[in-house]
């Protein structure tokens, strides 16, 4: 494999800066993230974690700076077009199509599925079913993968807010994404499935060859899961290593605890 | 028969007219509030509009129709839908669009759409003065009497051409609107944004593009709506108060954000009024021999006059939502 090429980062913020009003969250910070990386985003509240993962994800504008995307820019497209380019990502309240199964929701997500042009459904009746049961396979491994089988015909909107979070890891699974942006997706998911869900973005990670970033506030999994870890604090890069050189960083440890004298 | 005849007359058919009217009315209302979220009250305006285009282009070439061997009304209307279509992706660009960017509350687009409301009654009012207006202005309007086969019905069934093609024009646009929201990708991007915006947009679906295609449906829909009253009472530049609180009614009775629904409600609305102005005494002199003899049947029986006929919509609309407080088909999602 050329190795220049997995030297470039496959995520880049070069410089940006975001206030709201006087508020200045995000001040000239720039990051990058490795190509096959899980990379962690940690900052006490109101570091601008958030905000930044926003602005990577297409969602609000930035005042100044850009965001590179394999060495393209990327700073002023829409969610929607950098779905298309392989960039998804989830929630820190889980979003779902409420109105329909979980399984549904998995189903909706690849696009150009043939089942949604007239023409098709009457003229290639059949491409169109073997399609659509190309997809429903594909999540029902999905929904296996993420342990939602059980609950696979129930309206997405009456699952519990864990079962939405694992539902949204599914659904980037369901289609070639190359960078995940994970916003928080242990909170509020219990401790036997936050294990599955360390070992499910693991094996993504490994087996599938997925870029993540996470934002999270559970250090056991960071810990686990991240390397590097990037600390934002007052919309800042703090510092950027290893979960031990974090811990061991007298600067983090007073920003999240106050000075200790 | 003839009672029964005069029934068919007077409660079928008009209760069919009035309420395919209101259906597509409702069914633009509907589209709009699922995907933007905010009642939209210019969209009677936009129905009136539409007509005013069907007629203004009648009124250019009053011939054309005749050369087809169809209305000219009715040949006009495509354009009319076209021109209305763009209206309405016009007015959201200059008007709603700004809001919402702004992230107002949805009930700050619903004044500025009241504002729109004036603003296009008084464009229109402008332009078409107030007397009402024939939309056929070389043609007649073609009216078909079928006889009864029966011998004790001695008066013939009334339609007129543009009622026929109205409700045939109805069976088409539910049935296209179905297809369109089950069977294509816009509808699906349209379903999936109706149900959770932010998931759409970052599941790949283009939510300005969204917008866009839903106000090219409520306008052109609306266009349709508009001229077929038109064509079947006559163009009165403003009739949009008096549409828009029926279709309003039928949105919400239906279950608002719901087509189905809307299509339901705006013929339940349809229906009920027709009813409640329909002179029962008619019906009831036949089976008078039922009654005891000092009991006498009132010439005029109408649950309410004509003039109170607006009041009708809103005595379902409460009935309805003590009942079903979300309207028949739960509403919210397409």
């Amino acid at each position: 494999m050329n190795s220049k090429l997995e030297e470039q980062p496959i995520i880049e913020v070069q410089n940006v800066s975001k206030a709201f009003g006087g508020l200045q969250v995000i001040n000239n910070c720039s990051i990058q993230v490795a190509k096959g990386s899980v990379t962690g985003m940690i900052g006490p509240n109101g570091a601008g974690k958030s905000t930044l993962f926003n602005i990577i994800a297409g969602t609000l504008p930035e005042d100044s700076g850009q965001v590179l995307m394999e060495g393209r820019d990327i700073t002023h497209e829409t969610p929607d077009q950098l779905f298309h380019q392989g960039l998804l990502r989830t929630f820190q309240i889980a979003h779902e199509f409420s109105h329909m199964t979980a399984l549904e929701n998995l189903m909706m997500v690849p696009p150009r599925q043939e089942g949604e042009n007239l023409f098709s459904t009457w003229l290639k009746p059949s491409l169109v079913r073997q399609q659509e049961e190309e997809v429903r396979q594909r999540a029902l491994e999905v929904i296996d993968f993420i342990n939602l089988g059980h609950v696979k015909n129930e309206l997405a909107g009456n699952l519990s807010g864990g079962q939405k979070k694992l539902l949204e890891l599914g659904r980037t699974m369901m289609t070639d994404a190359k960078v995940v942006l994970l916003d928080e997706i242990a909170a509020g998911v219990n401790r036997t499935l936050l294990v599955d869900l360390v070992k499910n973005i693991e094996r993504l990670n490994q087996e599938m060859g997925y870029t993540f970033l996470v934002i999270e506030h559970d250090m056991d999994m960071i810990a686990r899961l991240c390397d590097p870890v990037i600390v934002l604090a007052q919309g800042e890069v703090m510092m950027e290593g290893s979960i031990e050189e974090v811990r061991n960083n007298p600067e983090v440890v007073e920003a999240y605890f106050g000075k200790v004298d | 028969m003839n009672e029964l005849v005069f029934f068919i007359n007077n409660v079928v058919i008009s209760g069919a007219v009035s309420g395919s009217i209101y259906a597509i009315g409702a069914i633009g209302v509907t589209l709009v509030f699922s995907i933007m979220r905010f009642a939209h009250f210019a969209h009677a305006d936009m129905m009136t509009f539409g007509a005013l285009m069907v007629f203004m282009f009648t009124a250019l070439f009053p011939g054309a129709g005749a050369a087809l061997g169809i209305p000219t009304p009715l040949l006009m209307l495509p354009i009319a839908m076209v021109i209305t279509a763009f209206l309405a992706i016009g007015i959201d660009k200059t008007f709603y669009k700004p809001l919402r960017e702004h992230g107002v509350k949805p009930i700050v687009i619903v004044i500025a759409s009241l504002g729109v409301t004036l603003m296009l009654q008084g464009l229109i009012r402008l332009f078409a003065g107030t007397s009402s207006r024939s939309m056929y202005i070389e043609e007649r309007k073609e009216i078909f009497r079928i006889d009864m086969p029966f011998d004790l019905a001695t008066r013939p069934i009334v339609i007129t051409e543009p009622q026929i093609t109205l409700i045939i024009f109805t069976i088409l646009a539910v049935i296209g609107l179905h297809l369109f929201l089950n069977r294509t990708r816009m509808g699906k991007a349209m379903r999936a944004m109706s149900d959770n915006p932010d998931l759409a947009r970052v599941s790949g679906i283009n939510t300005n593009k969204v917008v866009v295609v839903t106000w090219i449906l409520a306008g052109s829909l609306a266009a349709m709506a508009g001229t077929f009253l038109s064509m079947d009472v006559s163009l009165t530049p403003d009739m949009s108060f008096f549409l828009l609180l029926p279709i309003f009614a039928a949105a919400i009775v239906g279950g608002v954000g719901h087509p189905y629904g809307a299509i339901a409600g705006g013929f339940l609305v349809g229906y009920a009024e027709t009813l409640s102005v329909f002179n029962w005494s008619i019906l009831l002199r036949r089976v008078h021999h039922w009654f005891p003899e000092w009991m006498e049947i009132p010439r005029d029986l109408a649950l309410v006059g004509s003039e109170y006929k607006i009041v009708v919509p809103f005595f379902i609309l409460v009935a309805v939502l003590v009942w079903r407080p979300t309207g028949i088909f739960k509403g919210k999602v397409i």
